[in-house]
C-alpha cells in the first residue's frame, strides 16, 4: 500500500469523490423525482402497480455495461449515458418503496382526514406521504447506496464517467492496488455517509416516531417494574 | 409553524452535505485542470476553439494523449481530454462524428482497421494507403519515429521446449496452445494468422489491453500465446520471448495523431508534428515505464517530458 | 425493434452456440457462480439472521452489515483480488455473495422477528428449548421473507455476474464486453437479453420455491 502516492492525490481523490457523488445522487435525485407520482399512481389505480413493477424488474436485470453501451450510440459521452441507466435502476427500489409507504397509512386514518374535510391532495401531501417517509427513506438509502456504488462501472467507457470507478480502473490496468484499495474506501465511505445523511433527513421529518418510542419505553419500564416482584 | 422550520433543517442538512460532495462533481475530467486556463505562452496560437484529445484504453496511449494535450496547452489552445475511452471500435466513431477531435493512432494498426485487405506494411506504403482510405473528414498528421507493435510471446520455457522463434514456428504446437489478448484481438487477427501463417489455435482466451491480465496470464499458463505491445518492459522483466515476424502480420506502427479536420487548424497540427518529430522508441518505452512502473501520474509525465524537450 | 432483430440474429447464428465461447459455456459458467455465491450468502445470511431474529438482539449489526456490504463497489472489489489471485473463481464468488447477503441477512432477521409471538409463546410454554423454538416456529413462520430474501438475491447476482468477464473468468459477461470491444452489437444485446431471461427466470424459480415449501397457514397470513 503506497501511502505516499496517496498523500500525493488527496485533490484527485476528493475530486472524484465528487464527481461519484454529483453521478450517483442526481440519479436517486431523479429517480425519486420519477417515483413519487407513479408510485402514487400505482397505489391509487392498483392495476397499474403489476405492469409498471415487471417493466422495472426486467430493466433493473440488464447488466449496467450493456446499457451504458447501447446508450452510447445516442447519447454519447456524456453524462447522461451514465445517470440514465443509474436513474432507471432506481425505479425499481423507490416505486415500490413509495407504494409500499402509501399502503402502510392506515384506513382509519385517511377516513379521518377525508372526514375533516381534506381534499385529497392536501390529504396526500400533508397525511399519506409524512406516514408513508420512514418506508420510502428506507428505499431511499438502499437506493443512494447502490447508486453511488454502481458509478464506478462508469469507468468502463472512459475515465470521466466512472466517479470513483477511474481509481479501479488505473489500478488494474498498470497494475497498481493501492489506487483500488482508495477507490473501494472512497467509495464505501461515501455511500456511508450518504446512508447517514438520509437516516438523519429520516428522523428530521419524522419526529412523532421518536416521541411515540419515547413513550413507549417509558411506558415498558413502568410496567416492568411493577412486575419486578413476580 | 414547527413544521415550516422542520422542513428548514432537513432541507439545510441535506443540502450542505450535497453541495459539500459535489463541489467539483459537475465537470467531466480527471486532469489536474478541467477544460484548462491556456499557459501564458510566447506563441499563442489563434485557435478558437476547443480540442478534444482521446484516447484508447491502454497507459501507453493515455500518456500519448497527455503528451499532446499538455503541448496543446502550454501553446495556449483549450484543451478536453476523453482518457481510456475502449478499443478503436469504440472511439473510431466517436471520432468520425467530431466527439472527439485529436487521438494517438498507430498507422498499420488503424490501416488494419479501415482496410481489412489492405497488405500495405512499410511506413511509407501505410501511410499512402491510409491517406486514401481514410473518410474525408479525418486525417493522419505526420507521423513520428516511435513505434509500437502487437507482438505474440511465448513464455521462455516454452520458447525452449518447442524450438519457438518465430511466429511461423507455432505452427507445430498452435493445436495445443491458447492465445490471448484483448477482445477485439479475435475479429482483427485470428483470421489473418490463419491466412498468412496457416495457424488454427485450440482456442481465444480474450483479456486485456496487453495488460496485467494478459501478463498474468501468460506466466500462469492460462494462455500459452499472448498479444503484448513492444514498449511494454514488462516482457523483458518476465523473460518473455517476442516471436519473429517474417510475413509482417503487424506491419509498421508508428505513433501518428489522427485529426478530425474540421476541429482543429493548422496552428494545431503544428503543435502535434513538433510533438512526433522529437518523440522515437526509446523515449516512448521509458516514459511508458514511468507511468506503468513507477506509478508516476501520466499528465506529469508528459509535462515533464515536454519540458525537457522544449515543448513547453 | 432493433434490439430484437439484432438479439434474433445473434441467437440464431450457429456458431455462437459452441465453443468455449459458445452461449452454452458462458450460461453454465454463470449459472455455477450464481448458486456458489448464493450458497455462501445463504449459509452466512440465513444463519446470522436467525441467530439475531431469535435472540431479538444484534438488529444494529444487521443493518450495519448490510448497507457496509452494499456499499462494496463490485468491480474494484474484484480487481483487487483478482491482482492478487487472477483467474481463480474465488474472488468473483466472494465479491457476488457480499452483493446476495443484505437481502438474505435482513430479509431472515425481519422474518424471524414478525413470527407470531403467541405461538412463540405456546411452543415455549409446551416446554420446547430455545433451539426447538427457532426451528419449529420461528423458521417456518420466517419462511416466506426468507425466500423473498434468496429471491432478490439471486436475481441481483445474475444480473451482477456478468463483471466476471472483466477479470477473464466467463459468464454471459463476455458477450457485453467482446460485443464493445468489436463494437459488434448483436452480441451485446444478445449477451444482456439472455442474462435478463436468466434472472426473470430466477425469479419464477424462487417464488416457485416459497410456494412449494411455505405451509398454507404461513402463506395466507402474509398476503
Amino acid at each position: 500500500m503506497d501511502w505516499a502516492w496517496v498523500a500525493d492525490h488527496l485533490d484527485l481523490i476528493w475530486r472524484q469523490t465528487g464527481r461519484n457523488a454529483y453521478l450517483g445522487l442526481l440519479a436517486v435525485a431523479i429517480g425519486l423525482l420519477v417515483s413519487l407520482p407513479l408510485g402514487v399512481a400505482c397505489a391509487r389505480f392498483r392495476w397499474l402497480y403489476a405492469p409498471i413493477s415487471a417493466v422495472a424488474t426486467a430493466l433493473y436485470a440488464v447488466p449496467s455495461l450493456a446499457f451504458f453501451v447501447v446508450l452510447l450510440d445516442y447519447t454519447g459521452l456524456r453524462d447522461r449515458t451514465i445517470v440514465i441507466p443509474l436513474t432507471v435502476y432506481t425505479l425499481s427500489i423507490l416505486v415500490p418503496a413509495v407504494v409500499d409507504g402509501l399502503s402502510n397509512v392506515p384506513e382509519n386514518v385517511r377516513q379521518s382526514a377525508t372526514a375533516m374535510g381534506f381534499a385529497p391532495t392536501r390529504r396526500l401531501l400533508t397525511v399519506e406521504l409524512p406516514i408513508a417517509v420512514p418506508v420510502v427513506i428506507a428505499g431511499l438509502r438502499v437506493a443512494t447506496v447502490s447508486s453511488l456504488s454502481l458509478v464506478s462501472i462508469g469507468s468502463l467507457l472512459g475515465d470521466n464517467f466512472g466517479g470513483l470507478g477511474y481509481f479501479f480502473t488505473q489500478g488494474f490496468q498498470l497494475p497498481f492496488p493501492t489506487e483500488i484499495w482508495v477507490g473501494i474506501v472512497a467509495v464505501v465511505t461515501l455511500a456511508l455517509v450518504a446512508d447517514l445523511v438520509l437516516v438523519m433527513v429520516g428522523r428530521l421529518l419524522t419526529p412523532w416516531i421518536r416521541r411515540r418510542k419515547r413513550r413507549r419505553i417509558t411506558l415498558l419500564r413502568r410496567a416492568k417494574a411493577g412486575t419486578a416482584g413476580t | 409553524m414547527k413544521r415550516t422550520k422542520r422542513l428548514l433543517s432537513v432541507a439545510a442538512v441535506a443540502a450542505v452535505a450535497t453541495v459539500a460532495l459535489t463541489a467539483c462533481g459537475s465537470s467531466g475530467s480527471t486532469a489536474k485542470s478541467e477544460t484548462s486556463t491556456p499557459a501564458a505562452s510566447s506563441t499563442g496560437s489563434t485557435f478558437a476553439g476547443t480540442v478534444t484529445v482521446g484516447s484508447a484504453n491502454f497507459p501507453e496511449n493515455v500518456l500519448l494523449a497527455n503528451i499532446y494535450a499538455e503541448a496543446l496547452k502550454a501553446k495556449g489552445i483549450k484543451v478536453k481530454t476523453q482518457l481510456n475511452i475502449g478499443s478503436r471500435e469504440v472511439y473510431y466513431k466517436l471520432l468520425e462524428s467530431g466527439s472527439i477531435t485529436v487521438l494517438p493512432e498507430y498507422n498499420g494498426a488503424l490501416l488494419a482497421y479501415v482496410d481489412k485487405s489492405s497488405t500495405a506494411k512499410t511506413k511509407d506504403d501505410v501511410d499512402s494507403a491510409l491517406a486514401t482510405k481514410l473518410p474525408s473528414g479525418l486525417q493522419l498528421l505526420n507521423p513520428s519515429a516511435a513505434e509500437d507493435k502487437d507482438s505474440l510471446n511465448v513464455t521462455k520455457a516454452n520458447a525452449d521446449k518447442y524450438g519457438l522463434a518465430s511466429i511461423a514456428d507455432l505452427s507445430k504446437v498452435a493445436s495445443q496452445f491458447t492465445i490471448g489478448g484483448p477482445p477485439e484481438f479475435n475479429s482483427r487477427y485470428i483470421g489473418t494468422l490463419q491466412t498468412l501463417y496457416g495457424l488454427t489455435f485450440k482456442g481465444f482466451k480474450p483479456l486485456d489491453e496487453a495488460g496485467s491480465l494478459t501478463i498474468n496470464a501468460l506466466k500462469g499458463d492460462e494462455v500459452q500465446v499472448a498479444d503484448l505491445f513492444s514498449t511494454d518492459s514488462s516482457i523483458v522483466t518476465n523473460n518473455f520471448v517476442t516471436l519473429a515476424d517474417p510475413k509482417t502480420l503487424f506491419g509498421a506502427q508508428n505513433v501518428t495523431p489522427l485529426v478530425y479536420k474540421a476541429g482543429i487548424d493548422s496552428g494545431v497540427a503544428d503543435v502535434l508534428n513538433a510533438v512526433s518529430a522529437k518523440l522515437d522508441t526509446p523515449t516512448l518505452v521509458k516514459l511508458v515505464s514511468q507511468v506503468v512502473n513507477d506509478k508516476k501520474d501520466s499528465d506529469q509525465v508528459a509535462s515533464d517530458y515536454l519540458k525537457s524537450v522544449g515543448l513547453s | 425493434m432493433k434490439v430484437f432483430r439484432d438479439f434474433w440474429s445473434w441467437i440464431s447464428t450457429r456458431s455462437n452456440w459452441s465453443g468455449s465461447d459458445g452461449i452454452p459455456q458462458r450460461l453454465s459458467e454463470h449459472i455455477q457462480y450464481t448458486l456458489l455465491a448464493l450458497a455462501l450468502a445463504a449459509a452466512i445470511g440465513i444463519t446470522l439472521g436467525l441467530v439475531t431474529g431469535h435472540s431479538r438482539r444484534g438488529g444494529l449489526l444487521v443493518t450495519g452489515l448490510s448497507n457496509a456490504a452494499r456499499a462494496l463497489p463490485t468491480l474494484g472489489i474484484l480487481y483487487v483480488l483478482a491482482a492478487y489471485k487472477p483467474f481463480e473463481t474465488t474472488p468473483v464468488i466472494l465479491v457476488l455473495a457480499a452483493l446476495a447477503l443484505p437481502p438474505i441477512l435482513v430479509n431472515t432477521y425481519t422474518g424471524v422477528l414478525q413470527a407470531d409471538q403467541d405461538a412463540v409463546d405456546a411452543a415455549r410454554g409446551m416446554g420446547m428449548r430455545p433451539l426447538q423454538v427457532l426451528f419449529k416456529v420461528e423458521f417456518p413462520s420466517a419462511l416466506p421473507l426468507i425466500w423473498l430474501g434468496l429471491r432478490l438475491a439471486a436475481f441481483q447476482v445474475v444480473s451482477t455476474a456478468t463483471v466476471a468477464a472483466y477479470v477473464a473468468l466467463g459468464g454471459l459477461g463476455n458477450f457485453i464486453r467482446n460485443g464493445l470491444a468489436t463494437r459488434d452489437y448483436p452480441q451485446v444485446i444478445g449477451g444482456a437479453v439472455v442474462t435478463v431471461m436468466l434472472a426473470l427466470l430466477t425469479l419464477m424459480i424462487f417464488t416457485a420455491g416459497a410456494r412449494l415449501t411455505v405451509s398454507p397457514g404461513i402463506r395466507a397470513r402474509t398476503r
